[in-house]
C-alpha cells in the first residue's frame, strides 16, 4: 500500500505538468468509449459465465431424472422425485444438514469472537508487531489437506502429542478424530486454528479504517474500555464484521478439503461429519445416485444463496 | 500509567501464547519430516533430536511427488497468468466505468459449491477429450482465481485516482492507453499481491484435481491424499510431502505479508 502511494504522487505531479499546457475539452470515461468496457469485461464474464452456466441448466436438468450409473443413458424425467427424496430422508440427508449448520455457526461464531479479541488486542502498534502479522498468515495460506494430515499426526488417539500434553494436566487420552461423537467438534477447532487469522487479518484492516474522534470523545465522557468496545467500536465495526462472516460463512458451510482428508468417503463410518458437500459428493463420485445428488446439490446452493442475501442485506441496512 | 503497563504486560502474554498455538503445529509438521519413524510416533521426542533427510529421499525416490510438485506449479503459474490477462483490464473496466453490480455477477463463483460443477465439467470436458490434461484443470482453476483477481484488483483501481489518467487522455491518449500507460503500471503492486495469491490458491486446490487429473497430471495435494490412503503408518514420509507442500505458502507469508494482507482485505473492507 506504502508503494502505491509514494508512487502514485510522482506520477501525479508529473501528468499534471502536462495537463497545463494542453487544452483539449475534458471528456468523461463514460464518455471515452462505450465499447471499450465491454469489449474489456467480455473475456472475464465469458469465461465464468460459460463455466457456471452450463453446469448449472446441467445440474437442474439431471436433478430432474433418475440418472444411475451414467449421466447421459437412458434416463427418464422423475419430476420432483429427488428432491420430495432428499427431503424426506432422515437417515442421512437431514443429519447432513445439521452437521453443516452445526459446523459452519459453531466454527464462524468462535472465529468471529476469537478474531475480534485478536484483533483488538493487536490494534495499538507493539514490538514484533510484522513477526505476529507473518505468523498468522500462516494457517490461512496453508493447504487444507496438509493441514487435515498434520492435524492426524497430532491428535493420533495412541501417538499424538496432544493425548500426551493433556496427560501432564491429567486428562484422560481423547479419541478425536476416531470417536463419532468427538469428530464434528474436533473439525470445528481444526477449522478455528485455521480460519481464525483470517478473520483478525480482515477486522484489523477494519479497525485501522475507523475515525479515532468518537472513542476519544467517549473516554472524555468517562466510558470504560469496555463501553466503548460495545457501543463505539463494534457498532462502527458492523459492515466489515458482516462481510468477513459472509466471507468465511460461505466458506465454512462448503468445507470439503478437511472433511474429506481426516473422514474419507461419507464423513467417516457412522456418517459422523458427513456435511452436505461430503453427501454430495458421496452420493456422485461413489454411488454415481446423478439425479438426487443434483437434488442435494441445488438444494445446498439455494440454501447459500438465501444465507447470503440475508446477510448482505443486512450489511448494505448498516451501511447506510 | 500502571493501568497501561498491565495492559501492556497482559497483551504481550495473549498475544505470545496466540502465536505460540498458530505456529506450533506447523513446526510440529516440519520437525516431524526430520524424524525417524520410530522418533514421530513417540510423543515424548519432543524438538530435540538428531535430524534425518531419510523421509524427504524416500518420497521423493520414485518420482512421483516430484512429479507432482512439477503438475502444481505449471497449473498453478499458467492458470494464474492467464486469470491477470483476463482479470485486470476487467477489473479496470468495472473500476472506471462504475460498473460495480456487474463486477458482482462473478461473486457468484464463490458461492456455488464446487461440487455442484465437476458433474457437468467432467461430462463437457470429457466430450472434448480434455479430461485428465493440464488445459482442464487450469481451466478450472481459473474459475477461482478469475473472480479473486478481479474483486482485488476492482478495489486496487478504485483506489488508483482517476485524474491522472484524465490528464492522460487530455494529452492524447485513449481511455485504453491511459490503461495501459497510467493505470496499469500504478496497479502493479495490487496485480503482484492478487496474483500471489491466485497462484497459492491454485496450489492448495484438492477437489478439481481430485476429480479431473488423471495419474500423468495429478497435483500435490491429491497425491498427498492418495499417498496417506495407502501409507497411514509412514508418517514421516506424509510429513516430508506435507511440509514440501507447505514451504512455497511459508516463504509467501514471510516475504510477501504485507502484499498479501492488502490484496485479502481489498475486496473485504469496502464490502
Amino acid at each position: 500500500m506504502t508503494t502505491t502511494t509514494t508512487r502514485t504522487s510522482t506520477a501525479g505531479a508529473a501528468s499534471t505538468r502536462r495537463t497545463r499546457s494542453s487544452d483539449t475539452p475534458f471528456v468523461t470515461f463514460e464518455q471515452a468509449n462505450r465499447r471499450l468496457k465491454w469489449a474489456l469485461l467480455a473475456p472475464a464474464l465469458g469465461f465464468v459465465g460459460l463455466m457456471i452456466a452450463f453446469p448449472l441448466v446441467f445440474t437442474i436438468n439431471l436433478s430432474l431424472t433418475d440418472a444411475f450409473g451414467a449421466v447421459n443413458a437412458g434416463n427418464s424425467y422423475v419430476g420432483l422425485q429427488n428432491f420430495a427424496d432428499a427431503l424426506t430422508d432422515t437417515r442421512r440427508f437431514w443429519p447432513a444438514v445439521g452437521r453443516t449448520v452445526t459446523f459452519t455457526l459453531g466454527a464462524v461464531v468462535l472465529e468471529t469472537v476469537l478474531g475480534l479479541a485478536l484483533a483488538m488486542l493487536m490494534r495499538k502498534a507493539f514490538r514484533g508487531m510484522e513477526i505476529v502479522r507473518t505468523i498468522l498468515m500462516v494457517p490461512l495460506l496453508a493447504t487444507p489437506v496438509a493441514i487435515g494430515i498434520l492435524w492426524m499426526l497430532i491428535l493420533d488417539p495412541t501417538n499424538g502429542i496432544a493425548n500426551h500434553l493433556l496427560g501432564f494436566v491429567g486428562i484422560p487420552p481423547q479419541e478425536f478424530l476416531g470417536s463419532v461423537s468427538q469428530s464434528l467438534p474436533t473439525l470445528m477447532l481444526i477449522d478455528v486454528w485455521q480460519w481464525t487469522p483470517m478473520m483478525t487479518v480482515l477486522l484489523l484492516a477494519g479497525l485501522t479504517t475507523l475515525p479515532e474522534e468518537p472513542e476519544e470523545a467517549a473516554r472524555v465522557d468517562g466510558a470504560n474500555a469496555w463501553q466503548r468496545f460495545v457501543h463505539i467500536i463494534l457498532p462502527m465495526l458492523r459492515t466489515t464484521i458482516l462481510t468477513a462472516l459472509v466471507l468465511r460463512g460461505v466458506d465454512a458451510l462448503k468445507t470439503f478439503d478437511l472433511i474429506y482428508a481426516t473422514k474419507g468417503p461419507g464423513g467417516g463410518s457412522d456418517f459422523e461429519a458427513e456435511t452436505l458437500n461430503v453427501y454430495a459428493y458421496g452420493l456422485t463420485f461413489d454411488y454415481q445416485e446423478y439425479g438426487l445428488a443434483s437434488a442435494v446439490l441445488v438444494l445446498f446452493t439455494l440454501f447459500i444463496v438465501a444465507i447470503v442475501v440475508v446477510l448482505r442485506r443486512r450489511t448494505e441496512r448498516s451501511a447506510s | 500509567m500502571s493501568a497501561t503497563t498491565t495492559f501492556r504486560a497482559l497483551r504481550g502474554v495473549l498475544i505470545t501464547v496466540v502465536c505460540a498455538v498458530i505456529a506450533l503445529p506447523i513446526i510440529w509438521m516440519i520437525a516431524a519430516a526430520f524424524k525417524t519413524n520410530v522418533q514421530v510416533t513417540d510423543p515424548t521426542v519432543g524438538l530435540v533430536f538428531s535430524p534425518t533427510w531419510d523421509n524427504f529421499r524416500n518420497v521423493l525416490a520414485d518420482g512421483a511427488l516430484a512429479h507432482s510438485l512439477l503438475n502444481s506449479l505449471v497449473v498453478g503459474v499458467v492458470s494464474t497468468a492467464l486469470s491477470v490477462v483476463v482479470a485486470v483490464p476487467a477489473a479496470w473496466a468495472v473500476g472506471r466505468f462504475r460498473m460495480r453490480r456487474t463486477g458482482s455477477i462473478v461473486l457468484v463463483a464463490r458461492i456455488i459449491p464446487a461440487i455442484s460443477l465437476l458433474v457437468p465439467w467432467y461430462y463437457m470436458f470429457a466430450q472434448l477429450g480434455l479430461v485428465g490434461s493440464h488445459l482442464v484443470l487450469i481451466l478450472s482453476h481459473m474459475f477461482v482465481s478469475v473472480p479473486l483477481i478481479l474483486w482485488i484488483m476492482i478495489g486496487f483501481f478504485e483506489g488508483l485516482p482517476v485524474e491522472l489518467e484524465d490528464a492522460a487522455r487530455t494529452d492524447g491518449l485513449s481511455a485504453f492507453g491511459a490503461f495501459l500507460r497510467i493505470a496499469l503500471p500504478l496497479a502493479a503492486p495490487g496485480t503482484a499481491s492478487a496474483a500471489v495469491l491466485a497462484f497459492i490458491f491454485s496450489w492448495n486446490n484438492f477437489i478439481f484435481a481430485l476429480i479431473l487429473a488423471d495419474e500423468r497430471t495429478m497435483t500435490m495435494p491429491v497425491l498427498l491424499f492418495n499417498f496417506m490412503s495407502y501409507a497411514s503408518t509412514d508418517w514421516g514420509g506424509l510429513m516430508a510431502a506435507a511440509t514440501l507442500m507447505t514451504v512455497p505458502v511459508l516463504l509467501a507469508a514471510v516475504f510477501g505479508q504485507r502484499f498479501l494482507v492488502a490484496g485479502l482485505t481489498a475486496g473485504a473492507t469496502k464490502g
